[in-house]
Protein backbone atom coordinates (compact mmCIF):
# COMPACT_ATOMS: atom_id res chain seq x y z
CA UNK A 1 0.00 0.00 0.00
CA UNK A 2 1.34 3.36 -0.67
CA UNK A 3 2.29 5.82 2.09
CA UNK A 4 0.36 8.67 0.21
CA UNK A 5 -2.22 8.40 -2.54
CA UNK A 6 -3.40 11.44 -4.00
CA UNK A 7 -6.39 10.54 -6.73
CA UNK A 8 -7.76 13.11 -9.49
CA UNK A 9 -7.42 16.44 -6.28
CA UNK A 10 -9.50 19.22 -7.30
CA UNK A 11 -9.33 22.66 -4.87
CA UNK A 12 -8.56 25.99 -4.96
CA UNK A 13 -9.13 29.00 -2.49
CA UNK A 14 -12.91 30.44 -1.83
CA UNK A 15 -14.30 28.61 -5.19
CA UNK A 16 -11.43 29.42 -7.85
CA UNK A 17 -9.93 26.41 -8.48
CA UNK A 18 -6.36 25.92 -8.44
CA UNK A 19 -5.79 22.14 -8.83
CA UNK A 20 -7.58 20.80 -11.71
CA UNK A 21 -7.02 16.91 -11.35
CA UNK A 22 -3.87 16.18 -9.44
CA UNK A 23 -2.35 12.39 -9.58
CA UNK A 24 0.24 11.42 -7.29
CA UNK A 25 2.01 8.24 -5.31
CA UNK A 26 4.63 7.94 -2.86
CA UNK A 27 5.84 5.22 -1.19
CA UNK A 28 7.15 4.94 2.33
CA UNK A 29 10.61 5.01 1.41
CA UNK A 30 10.63 7.47 -1.35
CA UNK A 31 11.30 11.35 -2.12
CA UNK A 32 8.80 12.85 -4.21
CA UNK A 33 9.28 16.26 -5.77
CA UNK A 34 7.05 18.86 -7.45
CA UNK A 35 8.22 21.01 -9.76
CA UNK A 36 6.45 23.13 -12.11
CA UNK A 37 6.10 26.92 -13.51
CA UNK A 38 5.21 29.42 -11.18
CA UNK A 39 1.17 29.45 -10.69
CA UNK A 40 1.00 25.87 -11.39
CA UNK A 41 -0.64 24.70 -7.94
CA UNK A 42 2.82 23.05 -6.84
CA UNK A 43 2.38 24.28 -3.20
CA UNK A 44 -1.58 24.73 -3.25
CA UNK A 45 -0.97 20.57 -3.90
CA UNK A 46 1.07 20.59 -0.47
CA UNK A 47 -1.71 22.68 1.33
CA UNK A 48 -4.28 20.65 0.20
CA UNK A 49 -2.72 17.27 1.30
CA UNK A 50 -2.15 19.09 4.57
CA UNK A 51 -5.65 19.92 5.27
CA UNK A 52 -5.32 23.83 4.67
CA UNK A 53 -7.69 24.09 2.10
CA UNK A 54 -10.21 22.72 0.77
CA UNK A 55 -10.68 19.78 -1.45
CA UNK A 56 -13.91 19.80 -3.79
CA UNK A 57 -13.17 16.60 -5.60
CA UNK A 58 -10.62 13.86 -5.12
CA UNK A 59 -9.54 11.49 -2.56
CA UNK A 60 -6.24 11.70 -0.96
CA UNK A 61 -5.00 8.77 1.30
CA UNK A 62 -2.42 8.39 3.89
CA UNK A 63 -1.98 4.08 4.23
CA UNK A 64 -4.91 3.69 2.29
CA UNK A 65 -6.91 5.74 4.87
CA UNK A 66 -8.61 8.74 3.36
CA UNK A 67 -7.81 11.96 5.08
CA UNK A 68 -8.15 14.84 2.92
CA UNK A 69 -10.00 17.69 4.41
CA UNK A 70 -9.22 16.54 8.06
CA UNK A 71 -7.44 19.64 10.02
CA UNK A 72 -3.65 19.70 10.62
CA UNK A 73 -3.82 18.69 14.20
CA UNK A 74 -5.76 15.60 13.12
CA UNK A 75 -2.88 14.73 10.04
CA UNK A 76 0.06 15.32 12.82
CA UNK A 77 -1.49 12.91 15.16
CA UNK A 78 -1.56 10.37 11.88
CA UNK A 79 2.23 10.79 11.03
CA UNK A 80 2.07 13.90 8.69
CA UNK A 81 4.38 16.56 9.29
CA UNK A 82 4.58 20.12 7.37
CA UNK A 83 6.96 22.82 6.96
CA UNK A 84 6.08 26.03 5.29
CA UNK A 85 7.63 27.81 3.30
CA UNK A 86 7.72 31.24 5.02
CA UNK A 87 6.79 31.74 8.71
CA UNK A 88 8.37 28.42 9.83
CA UNK A 89 9.03 29.34 12.65
CA UNK A 90 8.21 30.94 15.96
CA UNK A 91 10.08 34.05 16.27
CA UNK A 92 9.99 34.77 20.06
CA UNK A 93 10.00 31.17 20.89
CA UNK A 94 13.90 30.14 22.23
CA UNK A 95 14.86 27.18 19.46
CA UNK A 96 14.61 24.76 22.12
CA UNK A 97 10.87 25.82 22.43
CA UNK A 98 10.21 25.89 19.05
CA UNK A 99 11.34 22.05 19.18
CA UNK A 100 9.51 21.50 22.14
CA UNK A 101 6.10 22.64 19.95
CA UNK A 102 7.13 19.55 17.52
CA UNK A 103 6.59 17.48 20.00
CA UNK A 104 3.23 18.54 21.73
CA UNK A 105 0.80 15.89 20.74
CA UNK A 106 3.57 13.67 22.10
CA UNK A 107 5.21 15.58 25.46
CA UNK A 108 6.70 11.50 26.49
CA UNK A 109 8.85 11.86 23.60
CA UNK A 110 10.17 15.40 24.00
CA UNK A 111 13.33 14.61 25.51
CA UNK A 112 14.15 11.54 23.47
CA UNK A 113 13.78 13.45 20.40
CA UNK A 114 15.57 16.58 21.00
CA UNK A 115 18.61 14.49 21.64
CA UNK A 116 17.88 13.19 18.21
CA UNK A 117 17.58 16.60 16.48
CA UNK A 118 20.48 18.27 18.64
CA UNK A 119 22.80 15.27 16.76
CA UNK A 120 21.39 15.83 13.66
CA UNK A 121 21.73 19.28 13.24
CA UNK A 122 24.29 20.43 16.12
CA UNK A 123 24.38 24.36 15.30
CA UNK A 124 20.96 23.72 16.70
CA UNK A 125 22.40 22.80 20.45
CA UNK A 126 24.45 25.88 20.81
CA UNK A 127 21.64 28.15 19.76
CA UNK A 128 18.87 26.66 21.84
CA UNK A 129 18.28 29.33 23.98
CA UNK A 130 18.02 31.89 21.12
CA UNK A 131 14.90 33.32 20.15
CA UNK A 132 14.57 31.34 16.49
CA UNK A 133 13.74 34.78 14.96
CA UNK A 134 17.21 36.20 15.38
CA UNK A 135 18.58 32.98 13.58
CA UNK A 136 20.27 33.25 9.81
CA UNK A 137 17.58 31.82 7.12
CA UNK A 138 19.48 28.53 7.03
CA UNK A 139 19.38 27.82 10.10
CA UNK A 140 15.98 29.12 10.57
CA UNK A 141 15.50 26.36 8.28
CA UNK A 142 16.83 23.54 10.21
CA UNK A 143 14.71 24.64 13.23
CA UNK A 144 11.72 24.40 11.16
CA UNK A 145 13.04 21.31 9.90
CA UNK A 146 13.53 19.73 13.30
CA UNK A 147 10.08 21.33 15.02
CA UNK A 148 8.57 18.75 12.20
CA UNK A 149 10.82 15.81 12.64
CA UNK A 150 9.86 15.98 16.64
CA UNK A 151 7.03 14.46 16.33
CA UNK A 152 8.15 11.33 14.49
CA UNK A 153 6.68 12.00 11.16
CA UNK A 154 6.53 8.92 8.49
CA UNK A 155 5.73 11.53 5.84
CA UNK A 156 6.77 14.86 5.63
CA UNK A 157 5.70 18.00 3.32
CA UNK A 158 8.24 20.59 2.66
CA UNK A 159 7.45 23.07 0.53
CA UNK A 160 10.49 25.04 -1.15
CA UNK A 161 12.81 24.26 1.87
CA UNK A 162 15.39 26.28 -0.25
CA UNK A 163 14.18 28.84 -1.25
CA UNK A 164 16.34 32.00 -0.41
CA UNK A 165 19.11 29.97 0.61
CA UNK A 166 22.81 30.44 -0.14
CA UNK A 167 24.30 27.72 -2.32
CA UNK A 168 26.24 26.41 0.22
CA UNK A 169 23.08 25.82 2.76
CA UNK A 170 20.94 24.72 -0.25
CA UNK A 171 23.36 21.91 -0.99
CA UNK A 172 23.22 21.04 3.10
CA UNK A 173 19.20 21.03 3.01
CA UNK A 174 19.21 18.72 -0.05
CA UNK A 175 22.04 16.43 2.08
CA UNK A 176 19.46 16.71 5.07
CA UNK A 177 16.38 15.57 3.47
CA UNK A 178 18.57 12.91 1.67
CA UNK A 179 19.17 11.83 5.14
CA UNK A 180 15.69 11.97 6.95
CA UNK A 181 14.51 9.99 4.07
CA UNK A 182 17.02 7.48 4.65
CA UNK A 183 15.82 7.30 8.49
CA UNK A 184 12.88 5.84 6.64
CA UNK A 185 10.84 8.96 6.51
CA UNK A 186 8.63 9.32 3.46
CA UNK A 187 9.26 13.25 1.47
CA UNK A 188 7.16 14.88 -0.75
CA UNK A 189 8.62 18.51 -1.63
CA UNK A 190 8.21 21.36 -3.86
CA UNK A 191 11.15 23.06 -5.24
CA UNK A 192 11.98 26.08 -7.54
CA UNK A 193 15.59 24.22 -7.90
CA UNK A 194 14.19 21.67 -10.05
CA UNK A 195 16.89 20.23 -11.77
CA UNK A 196 18.79 19.48 -7.73
CA UNK A 197 15.70 18.84 -6.57
CA UNK A 198 14.75 16.32 -9.26
CA UNK A 199 18.12 14.85 -8.97
CA UNK A 200 17.67 13.08 -5.38
CA UNK A 201 13.98 12.74 -6.40
CA UNK A 202 12.49 8.88 -6.43
CA UNK A 203 9.46 10.13 -7.92
CA UNK A 204 9.11 13.64 -9.65
CA UNK A 205 5.62 15.00 -10.39
CA UNK A 206 5.63 18.20 -13.34
CA UNK A 207 2.35 20.33 -13.00
CA UNK A 208 1.13 22.69 -15.27
CA UNK A 209 -1.98 24.54 -14.41
CA UNK A 210 -3.28 22.45 -12.14
CA UNK A 211 -2.81 19.12 -13.52
CA UNK A 212 0.07 16.87 -13.83
CA UNK A 213 2.13 17.35 -17.44
CA UNK A 214 4.95 14.93 -16.54
CA UNK A 215 5.27 12.29 -13.76
CA UNK A 216 8.01 9.82 -13.85
CA UNK A 217 11.10 8.96 -11.67
CA UNK A 218 13.58 12.07 -11.00
CA UNK A 219 15.83 10.85 -13.01
CA UNK A 220 13.82 9.64 -16.25
CA UNK A 221 12.46 13.93 -15.82
CA UNK A 222 15.95 14.68 -15.80
CA UNK A 223 16.83 13.19 -19.20
CA UNK A 224 13.79 13.63 -21.33
CA UNK A 225 14.65 16.78 -23.33
CA UNK A 226 10.96 17.51 -23.61
CA UNK A 227 10.71 18.29 -19.69
CA UNK A 228 14.42 19.77 -20.02
CA UNK A 229 13.34 22.33 -22.83
CA UNK A 230 9.92 23.46 -21.21
CA UNK A 231 10.26 23.14 -17.12
CA UNK A 232 14.62 23.13 -16.30
CA UNK A 233 15.53 25.79 -18.81
CA UNK A 234 17.05 24.17 -21.64
CA UNK B 1 9.28 64.58 57.22
CA UNK B 2 5.68 64.50 57.83
CA UNK B 3 5.40 65.90 54.02
CA UNK B 4 7.40 62.92 52.79
CA UNK B 5 4.80 60.45 54.89
CA UNK B 6 2.00 62.04 53.46
CA UNK B 7 3.34 61.38 49.82
CA UNK B 8 4.06 57.73 50.60
CA UNK B 9 0.30 57.24 51.70
CA UNK B 10 -0.67 59.03 48.63
CA UNK B 11 1.32 58.34 45.98
CA UNK B 12 3.32 55.47 46.76
CA UNK B 13 0.90 53.07 48.26
CA UNK B 14 -2.22 54.58 46.19
CA UNK B 15 0.16 54.49 43.23
CA UNK B 16 0.72 50.80 43.61
CA UNK B 17 -2.88 49.50 44.26
CA UNK B 18 -4.02 51.46 41.42
CA UNK B 19 -1.19 49.96 39.92
CA UNK B 20 -1.36 46.52 40.54
CA UNK B 21 -5.45 46.79 39.27
CA UNK B 22 -4.54 48.38 36.62
CA UNK B 23 -2.03 45.81 35.50
CA UNK B 24 -4.07 42.70 36.18
CA UNK B 25 -6.49 43.98 34.06
CA UNK B 26 -4.10 45.08 31.13
CA UNK B 27 -2.53 41.41 31.36
CA UNK B 28 -6.43 40.10 30.40
CA UNK B 29 -6.66 42.54 27.30
CA UNK B 30 -3.32 41.88 26.12
CA UNK B 31 -3.51 37.90 26.31
CA UNK B 32 -6.74 37.86 24.68
CA UNK B 33 -4.71 40.07 21.70
CA UNK B 34 -2.17 37.72 21.45
CA UNK B 35 -4.35 34.97 21.16
CA UNK B 36 -7.06 36.18 19.57
CA UNK B 37 -6.26 39.08 17.78
CA UNK B 38 -9.13 41.85 18.76
CA UNK B 39 -9.57 44.29 21.77
CA UNK B 40 -11.99 42.55 23.78
CA UNK B 41 -13.96 46.02 26.12
CA UNK B 42 -16.05 43.47 27.56
CA UNK B 43 -12.77 42.76 29.68
CA UNK B 44 -13.67 45.61 32.73
CA UNK B 45 -17.18 44.25 33.08
CA UNK B 46 -15.62 40.70 33.52
CA UNK B 47 -13.70 42.02 36.25
CA UNK B 48 -17.02 43.39 37.85
CA UNK B 49 -18.61 40.40 37.17
CA UNK B 50 -16.03 38.53 39.36
CA UNK B 51 -16.59 41.13 41.80
CA UNK B 52 -19.94 40.52 41.64
CA UNK B 53 -19.72 36.85 42.28
CA UNK B 54 -17.92 37.94 45.21
CA UNK B 55 -20.61 39.90 46.18
CA UNK B 56 -23.39 37.24 46.39
CA UNK B 57 -21.08 34.27 47.62
CA UNK B 58 -20.01 36.41 50.72
CA UNK B 59 -23.35 37.40 51.57
CA UNK B 60 -24.83 33.81 50.98
CA UNK B 61 -21.40 32.19 53.43
CA UNK B 62 -20.94 35.33 55.78
CA UNK B 63 -18.70 35.05 58.23
CA UNK B 64 -16.48 32.05 56.66
CA UNK B 65 -13.68 34.07 56.33
CA UNK B 66 -13.49 34.21 60.75
CA UNK B 67 -12.36 30.61 60.10
CA UNK B 68 -8.95 31.01 58.25
CA UNK B 69 -8.76 35.21 59.74
CA UNK B 70 -9.05 36.92 56.12
CA UNK B 71 -11.60 38.58 55.30
CA UNK B 72 -14.73 36.55 53.55
CA UNK B 73 -14.37 37.87 50.46
CA UNK B 74 -10.88 36.87 49.81
CA UNK B 75 -11.63 33.28 51.10
CA UNK B 76 -14.53 33.37 48.38
CA UNK B 77 -12.21 35.01 45.75
CA UNK B 78 -11.30 31.38 44.11
CA UNK B 79 -14.53 29.84 43.42
CA UNK B 80 -15.56 33.47 42.14
CA UNK B 81 -12.53 32.96 39.85
CA UNK B 82 -14.01 29.77 38.59
CA UNK B 83 -17.48 31.27 38.24
CA UNK B 84 -15.80 33.96 36.12
CA UNK B 85 -13.77 31.96 33.86
CA UNK B 86 -16.86 29.53 32.95
CA UNK B 87 -18.34 32.71 32.31
CA UNK B 88 -15.49 33.78 29.82
CA UNK B 89 -15.51 30.30 28.01
CA UNK B 90 -19.19 30.23 27.76
CA UNK B 91 -19.48 33.96 26.33
CA UNK B 92 -16.59 32.52 23.75
CA UNK B 93 -18.47 29.75 22.83
CA UNK B 94 -22.05 31.74 22.35
CA UNK B 95 -20.52 35.22 20.93
CA UNK B 96 -16.90 35.42 19.53
CA UNK B 97 -16.70 31.70 18.61
CA UNK B 98 -19.72 32.00 15.57
CA UNK B 99 -17.71 35.33 14.64
CA UNK B 100 -14.38 33.63 14.82
CA UNK B 101 -16.17 30.76 12.64
CA UNK B 102 -17.38 33.53 9.79
CA UNK B 103 -14.23 34.96 9.30
CA UNK B 104 -15.41 38.43 10.15
CA UNK B 105 -12.95 41.33 10.62
CA UNK B 106 -11.84 41.41 14.09
CA UNK B 107 -13.40 44.92 14.39
CA UNK B 108 -16.51 43.11 14.37
CA UNK B 109 -15.72 40.80 17.44
CA UNK B 110 -14.29 44.34 18.74
CA UNK B 111 -17.80 45.76 18.42
CA UNK B 112 -19.60 42.54 19.74
CA UNK B 113 -17.64 42.57 22.72
CA UNK B 114 -19.09 46.11 23.16
CA UNK B 115 -22.24 44.18 23.22
CA UNK B 116 -21.54 41.80 25.79
CA UNK B 117 -20.70 44.77 27.82
CA UNK B 118 -23.87 46.21 28.06
CA UNK B 119 -25.74 42.64 28.49
CA UNK B 120 -22.90 41.72 31.57
CA UNK B 121 -23.59 45.41 32.88
CA UNK B 122 -27.28 45.13 32.72
CA UNK B 123 -27.49 41.70 34.21
CA UNK B 124 -25.23 42.47 37.38
CA UNK B 125 -27.71 45.81 37.44
CA UNK B 126 -30.94 43.63 37.42
CA UNK B 127 -29.57 41.73 40.43
CA UNK B 128 -27.28 44.30 42.32
CA UNK B 129 -29.02 47.21 42.06
CA UNK B 130 -27.25 50.52 41.17
CA UNK B 131 -25.76 51.35 43.95
CA UNK B 132 -22.66 50.99 45.48
CA UNK B 133 -21.78 48.10 47.82
CA UNK B 134 -19.64 47.00 50.57
CA UNK B 135 -18.16 43.80 50.13
CA UNK B 136 -17.26 43.69 53.65
CA UNK B 137 -20.66 42.78 55.17
CA UNK B 138 -21.83 40.64 58.76
CA UNK B 139 -20.00 42.57 60.80
CA UNK B 140 -16.41 42.04 59.13
CA UNK B 141 -14.58 44.95 58.72
CA UNK B 142 -11.62 46.76 57.20
CA UNK B 143 -8.36 46.49 58.92
CA UNK B 144 -6.16 49.36 58.62
CA UNK B 145 -2.49 49.63 59.89
CA UNK B 146 -0.82 52.59 60.96
CA UNK B 147 3.13 52.04 61.02
CA UNK B 148 4.41 54.98 62.89
CA UNK B 149 7.95 55.54 61.90
CA UNK B 150 10.72 55.93 64.43
CA UNK B 151 11.96 59.57 63.80
CA UNK B 152 11.65 62.88 65.86
CA UNK B 153 8.78 64.80 65.09
CA UNK B 154 7.27 62.55 62.81
CA UNK B 155 3.75 62.26 63.82
CA UNK B 156 1.61 61.24 60.87
CA UNK B 157 1.92 57.37 60.18
CA UNK B 158 2.15 55.62 57.34
CA UNK B 159 -1.25 54.00 56.64
CA UNK B 160 -1.77 50.76 54.75
CA UNK B 161 -5.63 48.51 55.01
CA UNK B 162 -5.44 45.20 54.74
CA UNK B 163 -7.35 44.66 50.97
CA UNK B 164 -4.63 46.27 50.16
CA UNK B 165 -2.09 44.26 51.49
CA UNK B 166 -3.69 41.38 50.11
CA UNK B 167 -3.68 42.89 46.69
CA UNK B 168 -0.03 43.61 45.97
CA UNK B 169 0.39 40.09 47.98
CA UNK B 170 -1.70 38.53 44.79
CA UNK B 171 -0.88 40.85 42.63
CA UNK B 172 3.09 39.74 42.76
CA UNK B 173 1.65 35.97 42.91
CA UNK B 174 -0.48 36.09 40.04
CA UNK B 175 2.72 37.73 38.00
CA UNK B 176 5.03 35.11 39.00
CA UNK B 177 2.22 31.95 38.10
CA UNK B 178 1.62 33.66 34.66
CA UNK B 179 5.61 33.91 34.11
CA UNK B 180 6.08 30.15 35.17
CA UNK B 181 3.26 29.08 33.46
CA UNK B 182 3.78 31.18 30.23
CA UNK B 183 7.60 29.57 30.43
CA UNK B 184 7.66 26.28 31.79
CA UNK B 185 4.22 24.40 30.92
CA UNK B 186 3.42 23.08 28.05
CA UNK B 187 0.22 25.01 27.41
CA UNK B 188 1.88 28.36 28.28
CA UNK B 189 4.19 27.49 25.93
CA UNK B 190 1.91 26.42 23.55
CA UNK B 191 -0.23 29.85 24.24
CA UNK B 192 3.12 31.71 23.12
CA UNK B 193 3.83 29.74 19.84
CA UNK B 194 0.07 30.62 18.91
CA UNK B 195 0.55 34.12 19.72
CA UNK B 196 3.80 34.09 17.23
CA UNK B 197 1.90 32.03 14.36
CA UNK B 198 -1.42 30.48 14.84
CA UNK B 199 -0.80 28.60 11.13
CA UNK B 200 2.15 27.47 12.43
CA UNK B 201 0.70 26.37 16.16
CA UNK B 202 -2.00 24.16 14.19
CA UNK B 203 0.82 22.41 11.84
CA UNK B 204 2.41 21.27 14.65
CA UNK B 205 -0.52 19.77 15.72
CA UNK B 206 -1.61 22.31 18.75
CA UNK B 207 -4.93 22.22 18.74
CA UNK B 208 -5.92 26.25 18.97
CA UNK B 209 -9.92 25.69 20.41
CA UNK B 210 -8.03 24.03 23.45
CA UNK B 211 -5.59 27.21 23.66
CA UNK B 212 -8.44 29.72 23.42
CA UNK B 213 -10.36 27.80 26.25
CA UNK B 214 -7.00 28.24 28.41
CA UNK B 215 -6.46 31.82 27.38
CA UNK B 216 -10.16 32.31 28.56
CA UNK B 217 -9.78 30.47 31.69
CA UNK B 218 -6.98 32.76 32.47
CA UNK B 219 -8.58 35.65 31.93
CA UNK B 220 -11.66 34.96 33.66
CA UNK B 221 -9.61 34.31 36.59
CA UNK B 222 -7.64 37.28 36.76
CA UNK B 223 -10.38 39.13 35.93
CA UNK B 224 -12.04 38.40 39.05
CA UNK B 225 -9.07 38.72 41.50
CA UNK B 226 -8.75 42.66 39.64
CA UNK B 227 -12.17 42.81 40.12
CA UNK B 228 -12.57 42.18 43.65
CA UNK B 229 -9.64 43.30 45.25
CA UNK B 230 -10.74 46.96 43.25
CA UNK B 231 -14.18 46.50 44.86
CA UNK B 232 -12.79 45.59 48.36
CA UNK B 233 -10.40 48.65 48.16
CA UNK B 234 -13.37 51.04 47.64
CA UNK B 235 -16.93 49.67 47.20
CA UNK B 236 -18.84 47.20 44.47
CA UNK B 237 -20.46 49.14 41.78
CA UNK B 238 -21.94 48.13 38.64
CA UNK B 239 -20.79 50.45 36.50
CA UNK B 240 -17.11 49.72 37.87
CA UNK B 241 -16.09 49.05 34.10
CA UNK B 242 -16.56 52.55 32.81
CA UNK B 243 -13.86 53.82 35.08
CA UNK B 244 -11.70 50.54 34.32
CA UNK B 245 -11.76 50.34 30.88
CA UNK B 246 -10.03 53.50 29.39
CA UNK B 247 -7.07 52.68 32.08
CA UNK B 248 -6.36 49.12 31.15
CA UNK B 249 -6.59 49.36 27.66
CA UNK B 250 -3.70 52.65 28.04
CA UNK B 251 -2.22 50.38 29.90
CA UNK B 252 -1.94 47.24 27.76
CA UNK B 253 -1.30 49.32 24.89
CA UNK B 254 1.77 51.34 26.90
CA UNK B 255 2.96 48.36 27.24
CA UNK B 256 3.06 47.08 23.83
CA UNK B 257 -0.22 44.77 23.53
CA UNK B 258 0.43 41.41 22.87
CA UNK B 259 3.29 41.36 25.67
CA UNK B 260 1.97 40.49 29.33
CA UNK B 261 5.50 41.98 31.13
CA UNK B 262 4.98 45.18 29.27
CA UNK B 263 1.15 45.23 30.06
CA UNK B 264 2.32 44.51 33.67
CA UNK B 265 4.45 47.35 33.54
CA UNK B 266 1.89 49.56 31.57
CA UNK B 267 -0.44 49.11 34.37
CA UNK B 268 2.08 50.56 37.16
CA UNK B 269 2.82 53.18 34.57
CA UNK B 270 -0.66 54.39 34.17
CA UNK B 271 -1.34 53.58 37.68
CA UNK B 272 1.21 55.92 39.27
CA UNK B 273 0.66 58.86 36.23
CA UNK B 274 -2.88 58.91 37.58
CA UNK B 275 -2.00 58.98 41.38
CA UNK B 276 0.75 61.62 40.52
CA UNK B 277 -1.36 63.78 38.48
CA UNK B 278 -3.81 64.01 41.20
CA UNK B 279 -1.51 64.50 43.96
CA UNK B 280 -1.13 68.02 46.20
CA UNK B 281 1.93 68.68 44.88
CA UNK B 282 1.69 71.78 47.34
CA UNK B 283 2.22 69.62 50.24
CA UNK B 284 5.57 68.80 49.08
CA UNK B 285 6.78 72.14 49.02
CA UNK B 286 5.61 73.26 52.62
CA UNK B 287 9.15 72.72 54.09
CA UNK B 288 11.13 75.23 51.69
CA UNK B 289 8.00 77.90 51.64
CA UNK B 290 10.47 80.12 53.40
CA UNK B 291 12.76 80.48 49.92
CA UNK B 292 9.93 80.03 47.21
CA UNK B 293 8.46 82.95 45.33
CA UNK B 294 5.31 84.44 46.84
CA UNK B 295 2.76 82.77 44.23
CA UNK B 296 4.45 79.37 44.81
CA UNK B 297 4.44 79.53 48.69
CA UNK B 298 0.31 80.34 48.80
CA UNK B 299 -0.81 78.14 46.38
CA UNK B 300 -3.07 75.74 48.62
CA UNK B 301 -3.67 73.53 46.11
CA UNK B 302 -0.85 72.42 43.27
CA UNK B 303 -2.10 69.18 41.73
CA UNK B 304 -2.23 68.84 38.21
CA UNK B 305 -5.56 68.23 37.62
CA UNK B 306 -8.67 67.75 40.28
CA UNK B 307 -9.08 63.88 41.48
CA UNK B 308 -12.61 64.37 39.66
CA UNK B 309 -10.53 64.46 36.47
CA UNK B 310 -8.88 61.76 37.18
CA UNK B 311 -9.84 59.52 33.90
CA UNK B 312 -8.16 62.11 31.83
CA UNK B 313 -4.91 61.36 33.02
CA UNK B 314 -4.95 57.81 31.29
CA UNK B 315 -7.09 59.08 28.03
CA UNK B 316 -4.16 61.62 27.32
CA UNK B 317 -1.33 58.90 27.94
CA UNK B 318 -3.23 56.61 25.63
CA UNK B 319 -3.47 59.80 23.01
CA UNK B 320 0.11 60.39 23.20
CA UNK B 321 1.37 56.92 22.87
CA UNK B 322 -0.60 56.27 20.24
CA UNK B 323 1.14 59.04 18.64
CA UNK B 324 4.33 59.17 19.46
CA UNK B 325 5.19 55.31 20.04
CA UNK B 326 1.94 52.91 18.47
CA UNK B 327 3.95 49.78 19.71
CA UNK B 328 4.48 50.76 23.15
CA UNK B 329 7.07 50.23 25.55
CA UNK B 330 7.74 46.52 24.33
CA UNK B 331 6.97 46.91 20.83
CA UNK B 332 4.06 45.38 20.69
CA UNK B 333 1.41 44.89 17.64
CA UNK B 334 -0.70 48.07 16.47
CA UNK B 335 -4.71 47.14 17.46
Amino acid sequence: MPLLEARNVHGGYGGMNILNGVDMVIDADEIGVIVGPNGAGKSTMLKAIFGLLTVSQGDILLRGEPIHNLPPNKLVQKGMGFIPQEKNVFPSLSVKENLEMGAFLKPHNTQRMLKTIYGFFPPLYDKRRQPAGELSGGQRQMVAMGRALMAEPELLLLDEPTAGLSPLYMNEIFERVKEINAAGVGILMVEQNAKQALAIADKGFVLAAGQNRFTDTGAALLADPEVAKSFLGG
Amino acid sequence: MNELVFFINNVVVAGSVTGSIYAIGAVGVTLVFSIMRFAHFAHADMMTFGAFMVLLLTAAFPGVGSVVGLPTPVVMLPLAMVLTALLAVGIDKAFYKPLRAHGVKPIVIVIGSLGVTLMLQGLIRLFAGTSGQNLYMAGERKEIYRLALPFDGVRAPIVITEPQIILLVLTIACVVGLHLFLNRSRLGKAMRAMSDNPDLARASGINTNTIVAVTWVIVGGLAAIAGTLLSLDVTFKPDLSFFLLLPIFAAAIVGGVGHPYGAIAGGFVVGFAETLAVFNWAVLLRPFRDSLPDWLAKAGNLAFVGTEYKIVVPFFILVAILVWRPTGIFKGKVI
